[in-house]
C-alpha cells in the first residue's frame, strides 16, 4: 500500500459489500423462496425472511416431484446430472491425457496435421452446429442415453492444450533416467508422468464437472426420456411447462438443489479451480 | 511445433493414443460441421420429399429476411450491453479487492462461486426476481413509479437477460482482473505516487494501460460467452420474445432447426454461427502473438 488513506478504503470496503450483496442475492431470494408455503406467493409480493416450510419443499421436490404437471423427482435427475459431469469429466482429462502425452512424448507422421484437427475443436460450440450433431447422434442410436449425454462433449481442446503446457515444463531429465532404467513409454506415462500431473488433472476436473453439470442446450436435446432428464433442463421444464403461475416454492427448492453441488465444488476447492480456470486460458 | 529433445518412437502407439480423441472429434465435430455447410446449400420442399441443390440462395435469403437481421441486431446489442456491464462491475470490484489485504481472501470467495451456475439457473434466478406478480424488483420500482413488465416491453425483457448474463460472467472477470492486477509491478504504482499522481491519475495512466491485454482478452471471452453460451438464460426465460426483442442468433438457430424444422436456414445460420466463431478465435490468437511480444 503506497499510502494510508482511511476514507478511500472504507468506500473500497462499502463498494465490495455491496457488490457482495448485490452478487449473493438473487440466490438468497431464492433460498427465501423455497422455504415457504405456496399460499404465500399468492398473496402479492414475496417475502424477505424464510419461511416454515423448507423441509417439505424440498421433500416434496426430490422424491415425490409434481405430480399433476407430469414433473418426475428430482432426485433421479440430480443423479443424472452427477453421472453425466463425471462422465464428461473423467472422459474429457482421460483423452487430453493420452493425446497430449502422444503429441508432446512421440514424433510421427501428421502430428502438426492431428494437432489442428484437436484444435478446431475450440471454435466450435455445440450452440453453434446444434441440427447436424443432433442428426449424428440419433443415427447412432444414442437418443436417451448417458452414452449420448456425454460422449459429444467429451471431446474438446482445453484439456489437450494444457496438458500439453504441462508436460512441455516437465524436466528431459525424467524421460532420461526413466529410459536408462529400461521403462517403456506406458510405463513412463502411468508411474511418472501421471503423478506429476496430479494437480493439474484435479482442477481440469473442478472445471469439466461444473461444465457437464451445467450443460443446458444438449441435454434438453438428446433427450425426451423423463428418466434421462438432467437437473439443469429440468427446471426450463417447471417454469414454462405449465400454463399457469409456476409452484414458485418448488421451482426455487429445485434451483437451489441443481446448483448447490457445483457452488460447493468451488467453495471447497477454491484454489484448484481457479488455478483451472486461469492455465486453461494461458 | 516442438516436441521433446528425447522421444520414444514406436510405429503404432502414438495412433492409438490420438485415436479416442481424433475419433470423437471426427464423429461429433467435423462431420457435422461439413454437415451443416453442404445442408446450408440445401433447399426441401415443404413435405421433404424433394431436396434441391440451391448454391447460396439460403445465404440469400437469410440476408433478406428482417427477422434474421433484428435478431442480428438484437444480438449485438445484447453482446456489447453484456460484455460492458460484466467487465466494468468486475473491473472495479477487482481494484478495490487488489487493495485490501487481510479481506482479500473473503471478498474473493463471495465474488467467485456464481461462476458456478448454470446460465439457465441464473436466467430463472433473475426471471423469478423480476416476475410481475410475485417479484421483489418490480415491487420495488413501483414505488419509483416504474411499471415493469418483460412480458410485453422488449426494453424491460432485454434489462432482465442482460442483468442475468452479466451476473454470472463477474465471477470469471474478476479472477482475470484480480490476477493481471497483482502482476503489474508494485515499483511502477510507488514511482508514481512518490511523483505525486494521486490514485485515480495512477489508475488511469498507469494500471489501466497495462491491463490492457487482460481487457482485450476478456473482451472477446465475454463477447464469444455472451453470444453462445447465453442461450440457456434466453430460453428458460423470455424464450426470445416479446415480439422477437431477445431473439439472439443462436436461440433463432434452435428455432429454426427444432421448432420450425427450417434445415436449410438453421444450417445457413450454423454456418454464419461459425464464421463469427472462427473470426473471433483469430482475433483471439493474434492476441497471443502480440502479447508473446509485448
Amino acid at each position: 500500500m503506497v499510502e494510508n488513506d482511511r476514507f478511500g478504503s472504507l468506500l473500497a470496503h462499502l463498494i465490495l459489500i455491496l457488490g457482495v450483496a448485490a452478487v449473493v442475492f438473487p440466490v438468497y431470494v431464492a433460498v427465501i423462496a423455497s422455504t415457504h408455503a405456496p399460499g404465500t406467493f399468492l398473496q402479492g409480493v414475496m417475502p424477505l425472511l424464510p419461511g416454515s416450510h423448507a423441509i417439505e419443499n424440498y421433500r416434496t421436490v426430490i422424491f415425490e416431484g409434481r405430480a399433476q404437471a407430469g414433473a418426475p423427482p428430482i432426485g433421479l435427475m440430480l443423479w443424472n446430472s452427477f453421472v453425466m459431469a463425471m462422465m464428461v469429466a473423467v472422459g474429457k482429462i482421460a483423452i487430453s491425457l493420452l493425446s497430449a502425452f502422444a503429441i508432446v512424448y512421440f514424433r510421427f507422421r501428421f502430428r502438426i496435421f492431428f494437432f489442428w484437427v484437436i484444435f478446431l475443436t475450440l471454435m466450435l460450440p455445440v450452440e453453434v452446429r446444434i441440427v447436424p450433431t443432433y442428426a449424428v447422434v440419433a443415427n447412432l442410436g444414442l437418443l436417451n442415453s448417458y452414452a449420448g449425454l456425454s460422449i459429444p462433449l467429451i471431446a474438446s481442446a482445453t484439456a489437450t492444450f494444457l496438458f500439453r503446457q504441462f508436460f512441455m515444463t516437465v524436466p528431459e531429465e525424467m524421460l532420461e533416467a526413466a529410459r536408462v532404467d529400461g521403462a517403456g513409454p506406458m510405463k513412463f506415462f502411468k508411474d511418472i508422468l501421471l503423478p506429476l500431473s496430479i494437480t493439474n488433472i484435479a482442477a481440469m476436473f473442478v472445471i469439466m464437472f461444473i461444465y457437464g453439470w451445467n450443460q443446458y442446450l444438449w441435454p434438453l436435446l438428446v433427450t425426451n426420456d423423463e428418466r434421462y432428464y438432467t437437473v439443469v433442463m429440468g427446471i426450463q421444464r417447471m417454469v414454462t411447462g405449465a400454463d399457469s403461475e409456476p409452484l414458485w416454492h418448488l421451482v426455487m427448492a429445485t434451483v437451489v438443489l441443481a446448483a448447490l453441488p457445483p457452488i460447493l465444488v468451488i467453495l471447497f476447492m477454491q484454489r484448484l479451480f481457479v488455478k483451472g480456470l486461469v492455465e486453461t486460458e494461458k | 511445433m516442438q516436441t521433446k529433445r528425447m522421444t520414444f518412437s514406436s510405429r503404432w502407439l502414438p495412433y492409438a493414443l490420438l485415436a479416442p480423441q481424433v475419433l470423437i472429434t471426427l464423429v461429433f465435430f467435423i462431420w457435422p460441421a461439413s454437415q451443416a455447410l453442404w445442408q446450408s446449400m440445401l433447399r426441401q420442399d415443404p413435405f421433404g420429399l424433394r431436396t434441391t441443390f440451391v448454391w447460396f440462395r439460403n445465404f440469400e435469403r437469410l440476408f433478406d429476411n428482417p427477422l434474421y437481421l433484428a435478431s442480428m441486431k438484437t444480438t449485438a446489442i445484447f453482446s456489447v450491453a453484456t460484455t460492458l456491464l460484466a467487465m466494468s462491475l468486475s473491473l472495479l470490484f477487482a481494484v478495490m479487492v487488489n487493495r485490501m489485504l487481510r479481506s482479500r481472501e473473503w471478498y474473493t470467495t463471495f465474488l467467485v462461486w456464481p461462476y458456478a451456475v448454470a446460465p439457465a439457473i441464473a436466467g430463472v434466478l433473475w426471471w423469478f426476481m423480476f416476475n410481475t406478480s410475485v417479484g421483489i424488483v418490480p415491487y420495488m420500482l413501483q414505488g419509483f413509479g416504474y411499471d415493469w413488465n418483460h412480458r410485453l416491453d422488449g426494453t424491460d425483457a432485454m434489462i432482465l437477460v442482460v442483468l442475468a448474463a452479466a451476473w454470472k460472467q463477474i465471477s470469471y472477470n474478476f479472477l482475470f482482473f484480480l490476477a493481471g492486477l497483482q502482476s503489474i509491478p508494485q515499483s511502477l504504482i510507488e514511482a508514481a505516487a512518490i511523483d505525486g499522481a494521486s490514485r485515480t491519475k495512477r489508475f488511469w495512466t498507469i494500471v489501466f494501460p497495462l491491463l490492457s491485454p487482460t481487457t482485450f482478452f476478456l473482451m472477446v471471452v465475454n463477447v464469444v460467452y455472451a453470444m453462445f453460451d447465453t442461450f440457456g438464460v434466453i430460453h428458460a426465460t423470455t424464450e426470445g420474445g416479446p415480439a422477437q426483442a431477445t431473439n439472439i442468433l443462436v436461440y433463432n438457430v434452435f428455432r429454426d432447426g427444432f421448432v420450425n424444422g427450417n434445415l436449410g436456414a438453421s444450417a445457413a445460420q450454423s454456418v454464419v454461427l461459425m464464421g463469427i466463431v472462427v473470426v473471433l478465435t483469430v482475433v483471439q490468437f493474434r492476441w497471443i502473438e502480440r502479447r508473446v511480444n509485448y
